[in-house]
């Protein structure tokens, strides 16, 4: 386990690396949106020695890896906070929206995954596999744009008995809110944009449920649960359900790329204060360490997503050890 | 009243070639105490015979044909409630299968396999059921059972899992053990201690045991009586002793003549030419008669029926060789 941890640092090294070059060597010069009609040359070029841009790209990469090394990201260029202040605020908005999501999507994706596979060419498992397809093969920043459309706008129109805040994280009155209120304000808010995340997902794990699930419970070890006496709740939720998981774990990491990367998009549907929203910004701002911190930080969390997955495969599987 | 009372049984699946009369009206029965031996060539129907016992044919694809019967201790299983199946299963009836490395749970350990049992059917607490549970596995043959019993089934070898299997299977003192070719996937040194075990556990508690086989020689050690399934019928039952020194069906001589002897390295091997057909169409007339050496027009003509070989006795056989006399009987349940 300590040796998995170790070998990350040069994995991230080296998305860092990609990162920055990736950015930096893109056309296109981020001290000109300082620009306006009454600034001499000199002006704009001592912003770009302000900003570090004076120096040439190998050197800026030294300075900014060895800022890394000591957990500094730099001073963004529009709001002259430094990168991590910002990310730091909005980082936990980002978690709690892609952790509400992920657990959704796992535990619907898995019960419905379970479902279809007990009652395999029932009318449900029929049903179900459609409109797991539908969803599937949907993007989700258009199912986000339809969720604002139906339960936003025409909810809102219709005065429908369900409506939900089409954007934000809370209300303009959050702060006048009992914490009851707040609580249920907060969920109100966090309801459309992790839908729209989960519902993807969702779809991908329950047909990796539904077939890991068919191929367990047809075998013996399922077969001598029954023979002796146990009850089909039990075979399946205790027996087969956990065998059946080992497989679908593997997506936990595989599907935390998919995740952040919608969190990208939603985030820009829903307004929702968080890292993919800053990224988005960022970039259409030109403001090259966030655009950097905050990739580096969705990397990061991919890397310790992917050593979660592992720890769990291990905690699932007693064949599997890591010494 | 014999214990298990088996009732022209027929199980049959579905399948895209067709319905695999898989089990084909067999029926048997099985006093208390008693060891019958079930023989027969892998897709003879032994094996999904003994799960329609326990209930534990799927469904869909498999179905138990109405007018089947299987009585346990009088009790009609095939019209019992679930709930009722259950308290049987693992309690009253048990089973243990052919492949001991698959047939245990991989991700519990083997301890909590054999606590499920005793918790449910005994209701025992968990420090009981413990006790219980490694005191089985010493009853079994477990070297330092207390450690053991914490073991996940990939950390023990194929005998040690069988041992397991017979222990979870003791563990509520069952009156009938299924055992279905409860050796065939083990080293030969250890097929001998596992049967010595069964034998062994079987006469403490008193238990009948069914043993599915296709090996003779285990038959010959074990069984009181013998039933030769071919075709998803019995074709020949009798005691072990008449069985084995006298075998009547020309299949169950051809079981016997296919046996190799120890030593006999200059005499070649005496197979039964071919395969066993497909469930899904089994010849008219004899469903062995491709395969007889004794065939002839009568076998092609009708099905034999299963009969006393002697009037009144119990051994029967099902072979137009031994009942030259009978006429044709129109089977129910054959399609014409």
């Amino acid at each position: 386990m300590v040796r998995r941890l170790l070998g990350a640092i040069p994995l991230v090294l080296g998305i860092a690396t990609i990162i920055f070059f990736v950015v930096n060597l893109a056309p296109g010069d981020p001290a000109l949106r300082f620009l306006n009609p009454n600034m001499t040359p000199e002006v704009l070029e001592q912003i770009r020695v302000n900003m570090g841009l004076d120096q040439p790209v190998h050197i800026r990469y030294v300075r900014w890896i060895g800022a890394l090394a000591r957990g500094d990201l730099g001073f963004s260029f529009t709001s002259n906070r430094p990168v991590l202040d910002i990310i730091k605020e909005l980082l936990p908005n980002t978690l709690v929206l892609s952790a509400t999501a992920i657990g959704v999507a796992f535990l619907l994706g898995i019960l419905l995954g379970i479902v279809q596979a007990v009652r395999q060419y029932s009318l449900l498992d029929s049903v179900a596999s459609i409109v797991g397809l539908f969803f599937y093969s949907m993007p989700s920043f258009w199912l986000a744009l339809m969720m604002v459309l139906v339960f936003g706008l025409f909810a809102y129109q219709g005065q429908w008995f369900i409506q939900f805040p089409p954007s934000g994280m809370q209300s303009v009155d959050y702060a006048f809110l009992s914490p009851m209120a707040k609580v249920q304000d907060r969920l109100m808010h966090l309801a459309l944009p992790a839908t729209s995340l989960a519902l993807v997902l969702a779809a991908g794990i329950a047909r990796y449920t539904r077939s890991s699930m068919l191929e367990v419970i047809r075998q013996d070890f399922v077969r001598t649960a029954r023979a002796k006496g146990l009850s089909e709740p039990v075979v399946i939720f205790k027996h087969a359900l956990r065998n059946a998981l080992i497989p679908v774990i593997t997506l936990l990491g595989l599907y935390l790329p998919f995740l952040f990367s919608g969190t990208v998009f939603i985030e820009s549907v829903f307004a929702w204060p968080g890292m993919g929203k800053l990224v988005v910004d960022s970039i259409l701002e030109r403001d090259y360490p966030v655009i950097m911190g905050g990739t580096l930080i969705f990397a990061m969390m991919v890397v310790v997503g992917n050593l979660v997955a592992d720890v769990l495969y291990a905690v699932v599987d007693p064949r599997i050890r890591y010494d | 009243m014999p214990l298990l009372e088996v009732t022209d049984l027929r199980t049959y699946f579905t399948t895209d070639a067709g319905v695999a009369r898989a089990v084909d009206g067999v029926s048997l029965q099985l006093e208390a105490g008693e060891t019958l031996g079930i023989v027969g060539e892998s897709g003879c129907g032994k094996t999904v015979m003994a799960l329609s016992i326990l209930g534990l044919i799927p469904s869909p694809p498999g179905e138990i044909v109405a007018g089947s019967s299987i009585r346990f201790n009088g009790e009609e299983l095939l019209e019992v409630k679930p709930a009722r199946l259950r308290e049987i299963r693992g309690n009253e009836i048990s089973m243990i299968f052919q492949e001991p490395m698959t047939s245990l749970n991989p991700v519990l350990t083997v301890g909590h396999q054999i606590e499920e049992v005793l918790r449910l059917h005994r209701g025992l607490k968990r420090r009981e059921a413990r006790a219980a549970g490694v005191a089985l596995l010493a009853e079994v043959g477990i070297s330092e059972p207390d450690q053991r019993y914490d073991s996940y089934p990939h950390q023990m070898s194929g005998g040690m899992l069988q041992r397991i299997m017979i222990a979870i299977a003791l563990s509520c003192e069952p009156r009938l053990l299924i055992a279905d070719e409860p050796t065939t996937a083990l080293d030969v040194t250890i097929q001998a201690q596992i049967l010595d075990l069964l034998v062994s556990l079987q006469q403490k508690h008193g238990m009948a045991l069914l043993l599915i086989t296709h090996d003779l020689g285990v038959v010959a050690e074990v069984c009181d009586r013998v039933v030769v399934m071919y075709g998803g019928q019995v074709v020949e039952t009798g005691t072990t002793e008449e069985i084995l020194s006298h075998p009547k069906h020309p299949y169950t001589q051809g079981l016997l003549a296919s046996l190799p002897g120890i030593g006999d390295r200059d005499v070649r091997l005496n197979p039964i030419p071919g395969t066993v057909p497909s469930a899904v169409d089994w010849p008219e007339g004899c469903r062995f008669r491709d395969r007889c050496s004794f065939a002839w027009e009568r076998c092609a003509e009708s099905e034999p029926d299963l009969l006393p070989v002697v009037a009144g006795a119990s051994r029967s056989a099902r072979c137009w060789l031994v009942h030259p006399d009978e006429s044709s009987i129109d089977r129910a349940g054959k399609p014409t």
